[in-house]
């Protein structure tokens, strides 16, 4: 018995279309598809398209919601926010999440801010001005009509929050503050300390957990979705249900419903090293990917300027330094390699180099992530990157609170970043008041995800996708402040609209659990995990994790080339060979046992890795963290082909050669160009 | 540095569970308590010994998903949460005694897993201001005092972790329901289920075989985000209020 990887899968004939483009890197490693088109956004003027939508979704009668039953995985701002808003609106929620509280999603460790056009500074901002900002940060890789509408419920999402209870900064007067982020000229971004992300989840935890009281919702904590169930009963495939395991007593658990939702995050963690946190994985997406759901543009990873150095290979995880710190803090390396071992504070003014200011003047050192983070990885790589050597390179550059001091002086410094100065000196030892911070970029988040339609529908009937496991907000790059706001975006304002329409056709008919789909689900699961347990290798789950990890980082991070991703690709392919075969878990599959848990995770991002280097291989152009090398311009920027590219590229599962369906980007509401921030 | 660590293994809430004696050399002072327990475990794994089970997820601070008692104190010596905790706060040749909460409400799952959902039940019972999606009235109609928000904002930094209770002598939980109860009584959008909150939240406590307060303090002096004692006070008045309100 094994569950290696199967590579047999032939592409549903269908789906296929005629040969490849003469100059395609990514030749030999996929299999064109036919094209791919959203049919739920409304034509019509931009600012119209959500209003239209709403109106023409079909409703629910409330008498029939406490009919219908509801799955959501994954309880982070997409998944809670959902969950709740469901929950009052009187459907029947079973909500899941691996953590033992619904409070502990990855949601919680965002730090700076949430984004919305209020306007309240009357400094220009309006929602058209804040989907502007994101498309173009997205580098216009982003579906222009999702975006818009992102823009245009981020005010609610403040009135909601601040309705909850959620403390947001205010000013003497009473009335909320702002400040700015990166990529950005206006002060939209709303903020409760550096803990903007934990005030925001525990306001809609509390929603949810008010809704469970109320018997509208149930939430089963510790328990990890391991498998997606798809019935076709003869009106085509519809998802209808997961197979959980309860990671306390091992119990392999069935749930049906007539809808299932995921919003399980992203997937980070395939680099090893990330600002994720520990549990964060794609299993649940990719399960669902495995049987039918598209996965769009998975190579578009965030790679996060400010984040703690690596010290050394003990480390299980990066640390993320709020953005927010770029407002005030300036970066900066010695002009002279011999001064990169100095005392930083020895260092006189015009010996340092502060090279975004110098490169980019207008936006100075709040240029977007992907743009400060490649500045950052060539400064070190011209031998002027500060802090220890690992691998014989100084990965770091200074983040200098000085002139912020001076200015504002340490109380009113101290007032804005309190929690996240301590927490560095909590990490390193070192006090940033008086040294200049360390920082180097980190993986921090993906915009790829599963394919969705405006609704948030997937390829897969029944199955929507919310916040960062879904694909469609971000583009290439997403702007600080922005994933917080999508994903309260899709949970309460987007997702409750979408979904009435899909479950106007519902109640479904009933699914017994001896249904043949059921029982291939459920076996596949228990037989899975029998594998894992019954190799009996030598290596850890985690020694394979980690390798994977640095494959990912030294070939499809923030620098990737033809020759390097081929490289990759062939790479993960022995490894994944080795896991199956020489993977040591130890326990029992009835018990709490995390070796396991982590095991099949591991063994999802690998295949998630090979797919995120063929679509990094087949998308020979740099779009915002997307940057192949053999695409830049004479100055080193990133140059996108959008004769050739603009597309979302939807990755169809297909064993080893997956299918590339595109869809084709349009903008009517804006002028693509080539980014600038100089 | 070379540690000697007394941990606690206990395989189901079932098994009675004992204490267990490991080495572990090689220790960086800029891992972190929970890296150390990392390499512990993959030594452990090479041994074809069970690794140690023990619940961390953020890994900076911030998700309270971790806990462990060290040396008998929750989260160890530094007010801090386990995962930021690094090993710079011991020194060579140390001797570690680690376990799980101990709390009857926290009931162990496995080594050093424990059951926290009576939190989550708490909050159930109260810890949230009903408003649904869709209905809340523009943000900026309501000013909030600075002060007023600012507190709010200083205990609702609890991050649910159970320290306080599992430094309690009686298991109280009254320093997180205390949290919740100032967070919400500060602002204006919390007054009007402020008494039926405190009340039922309070009931639901004591339901869960959460112990009572008799102020000994050692729940704000083990808080990794210090919450300060005096939400236990606000607690009380309220609950007072409550009662003469009829609650």
């Amino acid at each position: 018995m094994t569950d290696m990887p199967d590579t047999t899968l032939t592409p549903d004939p269908s789906h296929v279309a005629e040969g490849h483009p003469s100059s395609d890197d990514a030749a030999g490693y996929y299999t064109p598809g036919t094209p791919l088109t959203d049919t739920k956004a409304p034509g019509g003027p931009i600012a119209d398209r959500w209003q239209t939508r709403k109106f023409e979704a079909r409703l629910v009668n409330p008498a029939n919601r406490r009919k219908l039953d509801v799955i959501i995985v994954g309880t982070g701002l997409a998944g809670a926010s959902a969950a709740a808003t469901m929950g009052e609106a009187g459907y029947n929620v079973k909500s899941f999440c691996y953590q033992d509280s619904p409070r502990r999603a990855h949601s919680i460790a965002a730090q700076g801010g949430i984004n919305a056009a209020k306007n309240y500074k009357e400094d220009g901002d309006s929602a058209h001005r804040l989907f502007y900002d994101t498309v173009k940060g997205g580098d216009y890789r982003s579906r222009e009509s999702n975006v818009y509408r992102l823009a245009e419920v981020s005010v609610n999402i403040i009135d909601q929050c601040v309705a909850q209870g959620v403390p947001f900064a205010r000013e003497y007067g009473g009335l909320l503050d702002n400040r700015s982020f990166g990529g950005v000229q206006v002060s939209r971004t709303f903020y409760a300390r550096g803990q903007t992300g934990q005030q925001l989840l525990i306001g809609a935890y509390q929603a949810l957990e008010r809704q469970v009281a109320a018997g509208t919702v149930e939430t089963f904590t510790r328990h990890e979705m391991l498998e997606l169930i798809v019935v076709d009963d003869g009106d085509g495939p519809r998802a209808r249900g997961i197979i959980v395991r309860d990671m306390v007593t091992g119990e392999i658990e069935t749930h049906l419903a007539d809808v299932v939702v995921l919003a399980s995050g992203g997937y980070g963690n395939v680099f090893f090293l990330s600002t994720n946190a520990m549990g964060c994985n794609v299993t649940a997406a990719w399960r669902a990917h495995r049987k039918g759901a598209y996965m769009a543009n998975p190579c578009y990873t965030q790679i996060h300027p400010t984040c703690i150095p690596v010290t050394g290979s003990h480390q299980s995880k990066l640390t993320l330094m709020s953005e927010s710190l770029r407002n005030d803090g300036r970066i900066w390396v010695p002009k002279k390699k011999e001064d990169c071992d100095k005392d930083p504070r020895s260092i006189a003014e015009e010996d340092r180099d502060y090279f975004l200011e110098r490169i980019y003047p207008s936006f100075g050192n709040l240029v977007p992530r992907d743009i400060a983070s490649r500045a950052a990885k060539y400064m070190c790589d011209e031998g002027r990157g500060v802090g220890p050597e690992v691998d014989g390179v100084r990965r770091g550059v200074y983040l200098d609170f000085q002139d912020a001091i001076a200015r504002l002086g340490k109380e009113g410094v101290e007032e804005k970043y309190d929690n996240l100065l301590d927490m560095y000196e909590r990490i390193t030892g070192e006090n940033p008041y008086e040294v200049p911070m360390r920082i180097y970029p980190a993986v921090h988040y993906v915009m790829g995800g599963l394919w969705v339609d405006y609704d948030l529908q997937s390829t897969i009937p029944g199955l929507f996708v919310t916040g960062e496991a879904n694909f469609s907000d971000h583009g290439a790059n997403r702007l600080g402040a922005s994933a917080l706001m999508q994903g309260l975006a899709d949970g309460y304002f987007v997702l409750p609209h979408t979904i009435r329409d899909y479950l106007a056709d519902a109640p479904f008919e009933k699914i017994p659990e001896d249904h043949p789909a059921v029982v291939e689900a459920k076996q596949a699961v228990t037989e899975r995990i029998e594998h894992f347990l019954t190799v009996n290798g030598t290596r850890s789950v985690d020694s394979y994790h980690r390798e994977l990890g640095n494959i990912m980082w030294e070939y499809c991070g923030m620098e990737r080339t033809e020759d390097g991703l081929k490289k990759a690709i062939d790479l993960i392919r022995s490894l994944k060979d080795d896991f199956y075969r020489n993977v040591k878990v130890l326990g029992t599959a009835d018990s709490l046992n995390q070796s396991l848990e982590k095991a099949g995770r591991v063994a999802d991002f690998f295949e998630l890795g090979e797919l995120m280097c063929i679509d990094a291989l087949n998308r020979r152009e740099s779009c915002g963290g997307h940057f192949r090398a053999e695409s830049q311009t004479e100055d080193g920027e990133a140059l996108r082909h959008d004769d050739q590219f603009a597309y979302v590229a939807a990755w169809e599962f297909a064993g080893e050669k997956p299918v590339l369906h595109k869809e084709e980007l349009t903008y009517t509401a804006i002028e693509m160009k080539q980014r600038s921030y100089k | 540095m070379k540690l000697t660590l007394n941990i606690w293994r206990q395989t189901d809430a079932n098994d009675a569970g004992a204490m267990h004696t490991y080495q572990v050399d090689d220790v960086s002072p800029d891992m972190s308590f929970l890296e150390m327990l990392d390499v512990l475990n993959e030594d452990l794994n090479a041994k074809d010994e069970e690794p140690i089970a023990f619940d961390s997820d953020c890994r900076e601070g911030i998700c309270g998903m971790c806990s462990l008692m060290i040396n008998g104190e929750p989260h160890g010596p530094e007010v801090t949460t386990t995962c930021q905790l690094h090993m710079r706060s011991f020194k060579d040749g140390d001797t570690i005694t680690i376990e799980p909460w101990r709390a009857s409400a926290f009931p162990v799952l496995k080594d050093l897993c424990v059951d926290r959902s009576a939190f989550d039940r708490i909050i159930q019972a109260g810890g949230y201001i009903s408003v649904n999606t869709g209905s809340a009235p523009e943000a900026h109609s309501v000013p909030v005092p600075r002060d007023d928000a600012m507190r709010a904002f200083n205990v609702a930094t609890c991050i649910g972790c159970g320290a306080c209770v599992a430094a309690c002598p009686n298991g109280s939980a009254s320093l997180f329901m205390g949290a919740k109860i100032t967070h919400l009584g500060e602002l204006p959008q919390g007054q009007p289920e402020r008494d039926s909150r405190v009340t039922n939240m309070v009931a639901q406590h004591d339901h869960e075989g959460f112990g009572g307060c008799t102020n000994i303090g050692e729940c704000a002096a083990a808080c990794p985000k210090e919450i300060p004692l005096d939400v236990i006070s606000q607690l009380n008045k309220d609950l007072r209020t409550a009662i003469k309100h009829g609650h």
